[in-house]
């Protein structure tokens, strides 16, 4: 236990640790202060405004700039599906894979523009290396770019005054991706290729067996053939930009991904790294540190007992198991990875459903059920605590000022959140982002339990089944892209149903954001004083914690109840 | 009187109780016909209670009809009768809110009586006249009113002067003077002249006059959703339409359960609408409009009428108080506090001729001077008449008074006026009175320097004095963030020093209309919202442009209409007790909202274990109350949640406890009394009902 609460304490100083000094570069970044790192990028950055004629100083207001975001997302969803279909006759194909089945194709061009990064298809057996690195690479960096564009423009709203500027869109793509995510991958990829994580162009090397055997057909097999590919530059932008798609099947599990503790050290850290990080850059845009580091604070407030919980239930034994007569000393072993054990697969579980990465280290579908528990309610509040990069801090600002405006009634003044009045369209947009991700959640979840071809591709039945569907609704509709496993999902209904969850989840938040933005900016600032609730103290930061959990306590305890916690009391 | 308007406004608050038989009585018989669907679609929330009790009771005949419907008939009837008792719970609420307003409509409609009017041809006492019905009375006509007349309509006085019986609209008997010309020329319908006579224009229409207008307000008539309270509206919409959602799709997933198990039966529909009308926010969807209406009924009960719920509720936002020095921060006038006499002169001596030279001097000055020297050295004042003495009054050009008695020239005067006169005289002015004078000049006080003939006897000091208790009232401003300004004619050094002395947080001194204009929008472009109140017709401009606008009721029309509230008391210490008002509006919808949804943990407590404990019987575990039954968990969630309404009916009729606090400390408190107390009060509450409801044999 007290290995697993170090290697937990590690972890979390090590991701603040990095946080605050990226936090800090990423808020120059945003303000034009970044002044070598302009130098270093400034060259490439207008030649690329001159050759798609971007004026860099044009302002966008709200509408414009959720112009811009859809009609850059479609074109990447539309890129994304189009070269899937048309693999086969393009290079870069050693394996030579068929052109992917329309169905997957547009499940995973949804799944890559949203930053979902669930996965319909097989890595290494369906997508060749043009599509992982034409479609997939370049979708994992500008999806994330855009989530942070649109906190950038949610910050601009609240600092603005009297104004319907929120900057400008192609601006904030280019320079988050080129100064920001660009680098850090770099670095990372490095990283993790000084670890064997493997970068490659051949498809495959093809090794003798040490112990031949027979297939089902019975003829011998002597030879494995092992997949290779460029993975470790995707691997380091899947893991940074909360996307979560990984090069293998297998995700993280795979030992070409994440080959030992230390890489998946570093992999788990870059899971929220960029998250936690924007926390800070948010503080510094707002001119007081205090906002940012109260709104992480918040996170971690459910974040740290909700990592308790899983690490501590993953290193019991499962009963189950037990009475079969395994060892149950060392924890529950189940579907984890030798090299990592329980408390890594734990930790791990919890960052990337906290953080809407998705990818896996671990197969969450057999976890005990409150380790299974924690993961799939963090995706269900919403993907804010940490979230995905941009969207998770968006997400976490419009539940502060649901609390901001209770609590505002409450001390007998119009709610106030960094000076600007939260008023009757602030809620609308917010209940709308808080509505249509749990209503996609939970009408999906309803309609995949009441049909068979909802029921028929699942792994096991009774609860726990529920809890997979549940899962996988979740996911989708919260951006996330984790799969508990257990339920096949490339079939026709999972794959249309799941995509719409992750466009209703991905859009149907961007644009109210976006709107709350606009409606921000053009406000007075009110100026603080003594009747102005903080919004960076303890209690304000409780109060933030306490409606999140409140709200997706309320609005998920029904059908968690059917799953996870029916499965956790069955199993005493 | 002004001093303690106050403590006067509380106990004016108090002074209806809060259940009165005959208000009650008409509330349970309204909030019967409330039960109209367009009525109840005003209202999301208890619309959607509407429709369930509606289903239920179909649900009911069904069973009734059929034999095996979606329960048991007494099950489904019992649930769908307290689904019905929460709407009329809520209707009840509405209901007493608005009777309070309507008693108080009814008193003031008794003033409303049509009367002969006389109206005259022109605006002159002696034009001709003629007796017409006040109905027919227009805008711009010319009234006589005299001596025991009712007045037919609002209007300005252009001729006369009366004293006037206000009582009908203020509830203060002691008559006020009304004249024509300056700030007291206002009149209002229904109010009675007790002497003299005044030619009014009518400056209302019938329909439209401040009565009429006050009528609509109180009873609700013109009632509209204020800002605050459509957000709210919007974001508790949107919390039914999630818990909507959580309870509807509990049908597929139950039913997905039992083909797993093979155990049990799907959920019943009637479980559902009683999940779904326990968890959606209805102790806060049904006193919302309560809320808001006792809110009203509140600054009524203080004697102010705001012209709109969003009046009320800015009140409560305003971070900014423009105050007027003269009647708010101060007493009326300067009162003579201290006798400073010239060396060598004994302190009695001036003071007898200070009383000298204001014998004749009717300023309140003149008689504050007299009553110090009375009852500083018992002296007493005589009639100067008796004493053979000239008056010397007060001109323009001397700006000096006093009296010429047997040969002696007693005076007072500013300083530069008096030094004049002694000088001609062949005296000059001692340097200690000159010190004297300098010293009170720098304390904001007004000095007047006393002499007889050549000889200069010392200075009198005259004070404004800041009422009792303002300065502790300023100070609880300031510690709930709300600054205080003081406007004032005085040049700067007198305004600085009476600022100080007030505690209040800045001034404007030499203030002109203009410049008070030009304060508050300097202050609303910093994002502050400002109340001010105003009675005269050059305050109006300062009035319309600012957020919260009290005009005194003694004031002028024009000052009336710019301003957003009336005070009927004309008491400009209540802009304080207003912006009171309006924050505990506000604080108590949102503490009820936190208590509301709050509640809803306890209710999942009790349901979920009921409605899932065939198909998975360990849920029961979840049965941390110990319910006897799935039929008594349920009924007792239900009953709970409609009579909490009941319950907390006097707590959003009166408004939730208000002490002056900074925002912090306000949230921890009612952060722990409604959000702590609202999830642990529904465990006890529904166990001691389950309890009750197992003794009465329900199983």
């Amino acid at each position: 236990m007290t290995s697993a609460i170090l290697e937990c304490a590690v972890f979390l100083l090590l991701v603040i640790g990095l946080a605050w000094p990226l936090g800090a570069y990423m808020a120059r970044v945003y303000t034009g202060q970044s002044k070598w790192a302009d130098r270093i990028f400034g060259p490439i950055e207008r030649l690329i405004y001159k050759v798609c004629g971007v004026q860099a100083g044009a302002q966008m207001n709200w509408k414009q700039y959720a112009g811009a975001v859809l009609v850059f997302n479609l074109l990447g969803l539309i890129v994304v599906h189009v070269l899937q279909r048309v693999q086969l006759w393009l290079p870069l194909n050693p394996a030579g894979l068929g052109n992917v089945p329309p169905e997957v194709s547009w499940n995973t061009a949804v799944s890559f523009a949203s930053n979902t990064n669930w996965q319909a298809y097989g890595g290494e057996t369906t997508l060749s290396h043009l599509t992982q690195m034409l479609a997939l690479t370049t979708q994992n960096f500008v999806s994330a770019a855009t989530g942070m564009a649109v906190l950038v423009a949610l910050i601009r709203g609240l600092t603005g005054r009297l104004t319907t500027d929120l900057g400008n869109f192609w601006v904030d793509l280019t320079r988050t991706t080129l100064h920001i995510l660009l680098p850090l991958s770099f670095i990372l990829a490095l990283l993790l290729v000084s670890q064997g994580v493997v970068q490659t162009f051949l498809a495959s090397v093809t090794v003798p067996l040490l112990e031949p055997t027979t297939g089902a057909d019975g003829k011998s097999i002597v030879e494995q053939v092992i997949a290779l590919g460029p993975a470790a530059s995707q691997v380091a932008i899947k893991q940074l930009g909360t996307n979560g798609g990984g090069f293998f099947n297998v995700n993280s599990a795979h030992p070409f991904e994440n080959p030992n503790a230390f890489a998946n050290l570093l992999e788990v850290v870059s899971i929220i790294l960029i998250p936690a990080a924007l926390c800070f850059t948010f503080g510094r845009m707002v001119g007081a540190q205090k906002q940012g580091v109260a709104l992480l604070v918040a996170m971690l407030l459910i974040f740290v007992p909700l990592l308790a919980l899983t690490v501590a239930s993953e290193n019991q034994a499962n009963p189950a198991l037990t009475a079969l007569g395994v060892d149950g000393t060392m924890g529950n072993w189940e579907g984890k990875e030798l090299r990592f054990g329980p408390t890594s697969s734990a930790i791990w579980a919890v960052t990337t459903t906290a953080a809407s990465n998705g990818s896996v280290n671990a197969m969450h579908d057999s976890f005990m059920p409150l380790g299974g528990l924690g993961p799939m309610w963090l995706m269900q509040l919403g993907e804010i605590i940490f979230g995905g990069t941009g969207s998770g801090l968006y997400g976490m600002l419009v539940y502060a000022f649901i609390a901001v405006f209770v609590a505002g009634l409450m001390v007998g003044r119009t709610p106030e959140y960094l000076g600007k009045k939260i008023e009757a369209f602030e809620m609308k947009m917010a209940s709308l982002v808080i509505l249509l991700p749990s209503a996609a959640v939970l009408i999906g979840t309803a309609i995949a339990c009441s049909i068979p071809a909802g029921t028929g591709p699942l792994g096991n039945p009774g609860a726990h089944g529920f809890s997979e569907i549940l899962y996988a609704f979740s996911s989708g509709s919260n951006n996330n892209g984790s799969a508990f496993g257990g339920l096949t999902v490339n079939g026709m209904f999972y794959t249309t149903a799941i995509g719409i969850c992750m466009l209703i989840g991905r859009y149907w938040v961007i644009v109210p954001v976006l709107a709350l933005a606009g409606s921000l900016a053009k406000k007075k600032t009110v100026p603080p004083g003594a009747g102005t609730l903080p919004t960076h103290t303890p209690l304000f930061i409780a109060l933030v914690a306490g409606t999140i959990i409140l709200v997706g306590a309320l609005t998920f305890i029904p059908a968690l109840a059917l799953g996870p916690i029916v499965e956790h009391l069955a199993l005493r | 009187m002004p001093a303690t308007a106050h403590s006067h406004s509380r106990q004016e608050i108090s002074a209806r109780p809060l259940f009165e038989a005959k208000i009650v009585n008409r509330a349970l018989v309204q909030a019967l016909l409330a039960f109209n669907p367009r009525r109840l679609l005003k209202n999301p929330v208890m619309f959607v209670v509407a429709v369930g009790s509606a289903f239920t009771t179909a649900l009911w005949i069904h069973a009734l009809v059929t034999g095996k419907g979606d329960a048991s008939p007494g099950f489904i009837l019992a649930v769908s009768l307290w689904l019905w008792f929460t709407v009329y719970f809520a209707n009840f609420a509405e209901a007493m809110a608005e009777g309070r307003g309507k008693a108080q409509a009814d008193t003031l409609r008794a003033a409303r009586k049509d009367v002969m009017a006389k109206k005259l041809a022109s605006a002159d006492r002696h034009a001709k006249s003629e007796q017409i019905v006040s109905a027919q009375l227009r805008k711009g006509d010319f009234v006589l009113v005299e001596a025991g007349e009712l007045l037919p309509a609002d209007g300005e006085i252009v001729q006369g002067v009366a004293s006037v019986d206000e009582s009908a609209i203020t509830g203060e008997s002691a008559p006020v003077i009304r004249e024509s010309g300056g700030d007291r020329s206002a009149v209002t319908g229904g109010t009675r002249v007790l002497s003299d006579w005044i030619v009014v224009r009518v400056t209302a229409n019938p329909g439209e006059t401040f009565l009429d207008r006050m009528i609509a307000m109180v009873e609700g008539a013109k009632r509209q959703k204020t800002p605050n309270e459509i957000a709210l509206d919007i974001l508790l919409a949107g919390l039914t339409i999630v818990f909507l959602l959580a309870t509807a799709t509990l049908l597929p997933f139950s039913q997905y359960a039992v083909n797993a198990t093979h155990l049990g039966q799907p959920v019943s529909l009637t479980v559902l609408v009683a999940l779904l009308v326990c968890l959606i926010p209805t102790t806060i969807g049904g006193l919302l409009a309560a809320i808001g209406i006792a809110g009203m009924d509140r600054m009524i009960q203080a004697n102010v009428i705001a012209t709109s719920g969003r009046a009320v509720e800015a009140a409560g936002d305003v971070d900014v108080l423009l105050l007027d020095k003269t009647g708010t921060i101060t007493l009326g006038n300067r009162q003579a506090t201290l006798f400073v006499p010239a060396p060598g002169v004994a302190e009695k001596e001036l003071a007898e001729l200070a009383m000298l030279s204001s014998l004749a001097d009717e300023t309140p000055e003149g008689r504050s001077i007299v009553l110090l020297a009375e009852q500083k050295f018992q002296l007493k004042a005589l009639d100067p008449a008796t004493l053979g003495a000239t008056i010397v009054p007060f001109t323009a050009q001397t700006r000096m008074s006093g009296l010429d008695i047997q040969g002696r020239e007693v005076r007072k005067g500013a300083t530069d006026s008096v030094a004049k006169f002694v000088t001609e005289r062949g005296g000059t002015i001692p340097a200690g009175v000159r010190e004297a004078v300098d010293q009170i000049a720098r304390q904001g006080a007004t000095p007047l320097v006393v002499v007889e003939g050549a000889r200069v006897l010392g200075v009198v000091c005259l004070k404004d004095i800041v009422k009792g208790g303002i300065r502790e009232r300023f100070a609880e401003m300031r510690r709930i963030g709300i600054r205080t300004v003081m406007i004032t004619g005085d040049n700067p050094l007198t305004a600085a020093a009476i600022a100080a002395e007030a505690g209040v947080d800045d001034f404007l001194a030499e203030a002109t209309p203009e410049a008070k204009l030009a304060m508050i929008r300097e202050w609303q472009a910093k994002g502050h919202l400002v109340a001010m109140t105003g009675d005269g017709t050059n305050d109006a401009p300062a009035l319309a442009q600012a957020d919260v606008a009290v005009a005194m009721n003694s004031g002028t029309q024009a000052a009336k209409e710019a301003g957003n509230m009336v005070d009927l008391d004309s008491n400009p210490t209540k802009l304080l007790s207003i912006v009171e008002i309006g924050k505990q509006m506000l604080m108590t919808r949102g503490s009820l909202t936190t208590f509301s949804i709050a509640n809803d943990i306890a209710k999942y407590f009790a349901i979920i274990p009921a409605a899932f404990a065939a198909t998975y019987p360990v849920l029961g575990t979840l049965n941390v109350m110990r319910l006897h039954s799935p039929t008594t968990a349920i009924l007792s969630a239900v009953i709970f949640n409609a009579l909490i309404i009941v319950a907390l009916i006097p707590l959003a009729l009166r408004g939730v406890a208000y002490r002056p606090a900074p925002a912090s400390v306000l949230l921890r408190r009612n952060l722990l009394v409604y959000g702590l107390g609202g999830v642990i009060a529904p465990f006890p509450g529904i166990k001691a009902i389950d309890l009750l409801l197992t003794a009465m044999g329900v199983s």
